[in-house]
């Protein structure tokens, strides 16, 4: 009889945390664990520089710079999901750059420009995918090579020149890419926003995304399965290219220039929002959310380092630290539960 | 009696290696056709023929009497083809409802998922067939944490869901113990007693003469021989499968 009535009495309160709250916790664990890291980091950065970090400046500054590789990291991340990478994507950048000035020069319109940018590219990303998938190339190196080929062309093409972009001052364009909200919220953080929804939902509630991870998990049995893994590898890689010229044009007009450098630079921090917000760089598993967080803890350590009194020096030795551990981490956790 | 399937002269190498040479294959309708062979006999080739994976190289194939030509995947589905390639073709990392619906997704007409639906039949089938009554596992728990007879009953369930008339098995009593190995030959049983069809591919001559009504040896890519089960002892198929294995020849 007590011991019946002890078992009801560790039933009851076991029944909520038993079947609600443990289960959401495994199943989110990673999300909660990056969301944790965020909040950590920003009381940690709020009690070491106070005078920064309860400022509106560096909020302001945040959404202002982070979105121009954001962007870029959402798809990407589907590609490492997928177990591809994509290295090539802060040359397209500028290679979309170059397309739309020159299509600007052709037309006179910066809707046309800013179309041919967009579709040069996804087609550059393309080809990114039609290499690694129908030579077989390991996207790695292919990516390596496609970023200096692409890099390249717009040296070649550019002859090492920039352009101004007054040309955008007061254009639709100009206001619907880059402009301020309430004369305080940048648009292109609106953008992000809305390409990272656009992103969740390709991969979580969309066909295309279902197979995404099944190739990033088991690409024998995708195939078994009759999935077309080519094409679908293909397409990730298009839409990283996409996102690439999407953000090469937001920086570009943000800051009313096009330097034939756009885009170097953001290599690491795009690949460590990614690996930060606990996509496996094995495939399989990943997540939108993560690295969305992902994306504002790797864009407030730069900042947040200098103003807790470090130099700038110290930032690339952060950001490997991150991905190292982020990615080790990651290892370790998947072998312990297998 | 009309056959579901029928294989003619089907040939097929990779490379210098022939892997296949003019195999004559065939299943009748309500028909468990054992498919028996060593490493390298080419058992996996023809299934994989069968399947739409591979096309020979030369042959041809016939669904219910009708000739198909560039047999795919998705093609030997629509036919009612359904494989149990065991545990290796699950997504270990993904949940048990992205399992059974692999690469057969319910969405609409643009590819958006129905998640809610996928998530109840999987839950109906694991209650109904798959005879699960834990709450610990449920249509959003990840493959990897179940045992391989778990795995295996999802293969299994996931063939059994899409109404397939030819069951493909493709050695998938590999690592069941006893009594998992029993479920699944009574799985076999079913399906012939549901008026299906099946090729059930094992090392195990035991496993297969139990459940098979004709059994057909390979050896070296050819046919070296088939038999019907109740025209021949256990003790005489493992003796011709020896002999086999030895000479390349049954006799």
């Amino acid at each position: 009889m007590t011991a019946h009535v002890r078992n009801q009495s560790q039933e009851v309160p076991q029944s909520l945390w038993g079947s609600r709250i443990v289960p959401f916790a495994r199943k989110n664990g990673l999300q909660i664990g990056i969301v944790g890291v965020l909040f950590g980091l920003w009381i940690l950065f709020i009690v070491g520089a106070p005078d920064t970090f309860l400022k509106s400046d560096i909020y302001r500054a945040l959404m202002t710079s982070t979105p121009y590789w954001g962007v870029i990291a959402l798809p990407l991340t589907m590609v490492i999901i997928a177990g591809d990478i994509d290295l090539s994507f802060i040359s397209i950048m500028a290679v979309g750059m170059v397309v739309f000035w020159q299509v600007y020069d052709w037309t006179g319109s910066l809707g046309v420009a800013f179309a041919g940018c967009l579709a040069s590219g996804f087609l550059v990303g393309l080809l990114n995918g039609i290499i690694v998938v129908g030579l077989g190339i390991p996207p790695l190196i292919a990516t390596i090579g496609t970023q200096f080929f692409w890099r390249g062309v717009v040296e070649v093409v550019r002859e090492g020149q920039g352009e101004s972009l007054v040309i955008a001052r007061g254009t639709v364009l100009r206001d619907v890419l880059v402009g301020k909200i309430g004369g305080y919220i940048p648009a292109q953080l609106i953008w992000m926003v809305l390409i990272a929804l656009a992103v969740w939902f390709l991969l979580n509630r969309h066909k295309f995304g279902a197979h995404t991870y099944l190739i990033g998990d088991n690409e024998a049995s995708a195939r078994l399965m009759g999935v077309n893994v080519g094409r679908t590898r293909m397409l990730l890689f298009a839409l990283v290219g996409l996102a690439a010229a999407f953000g090469g044009v937001v920086q570009s007009l943000d800051v009313w220039y096009f330097w034939p450098n756009l885009g170097e630079g953001y290599l690491m921090n795009t690949l460590a929002a990614v690996f930060l917000g606990g996509t496996s760089v094995f495939g399989g598993t990943g997540t939108i959310l993560g690295t969305f967080v992902g994306c504002f803890i790797i864009g407030a350590i730069q900042p947040g380092i200098i103003a807790i009194g470090l130099t700038g020096y110290w930032t690339k030795l952060i950001y490997g630290l991150i991905i190292t551990v982020s990615v080790a981490m990651h290892t370790v956790l998947r072998k312990r539960i297998s | 009696m009309g056959y579901i399937l029928e294989m003619r002269n089907i040939s097929k190498s990779f490379g210098e290696v022939q892997s296949l040479s003019n195999v004559d294959f065939r299943v009748g309708e309500n028909e468990i056709v054992g498919l028996l062979g060593d490493n390298g006999a080419g058992k996996s080739t023809l299934i994989k023929i069968v399947t739409g994976y591979y096309r020979p190289d030369s042959g041809e194939i016939y669904f219910r009497g009708k000739k198909v030509e560039n047999l795919t995947v998705p093609k030997a589905r629509e036919l009612g083809v359904e494989t149990v390639y065991q545990e290796r073709a699950l997504a270990e990392l993904q949940t048990l409802w992205r399992n059974i619906f692999l690469g057969r997704e319910l969405s609409n007409r643009l590819g958006v998922l129905d998640i809610r639906k996928m998530k109840e039949e999987t839950h109906r089938l694991m209650v109904d067939k798959m005879g699960y009554t834990s709450s610990a596992v449920n249509p959003d728990s990840v493959i990897k944490t179940f045992s391989g007879g778990e795995k295996q009953g999802v293969a299994i369930t996931r063939a059994l869901y899409f109404h397939a008339d030819l069951i493909i098995l493709d050695e998938p009593t590999m690592g069941l113990s006893l009594q998992e190995t029993r479920k699944l030959l009574d799985f076999v049983r079913d399906i012939k007693a549901a008026g299906k069809s099946a090729i059930f591919i094992d090392h195990n001559v035991f496993h297969v003469y139990s459940v098979a009504d004709r059994v057909v040896v390979l050896d070296r890519g050819r046919v070296a021989g088939e038999f019907q089960t109740k025209d021949i002892t256990l003790d005489d198929l493992m003796e011709k499968m020896y002999r086999v294995a030895q000479t390349g020849s049954l006799d």
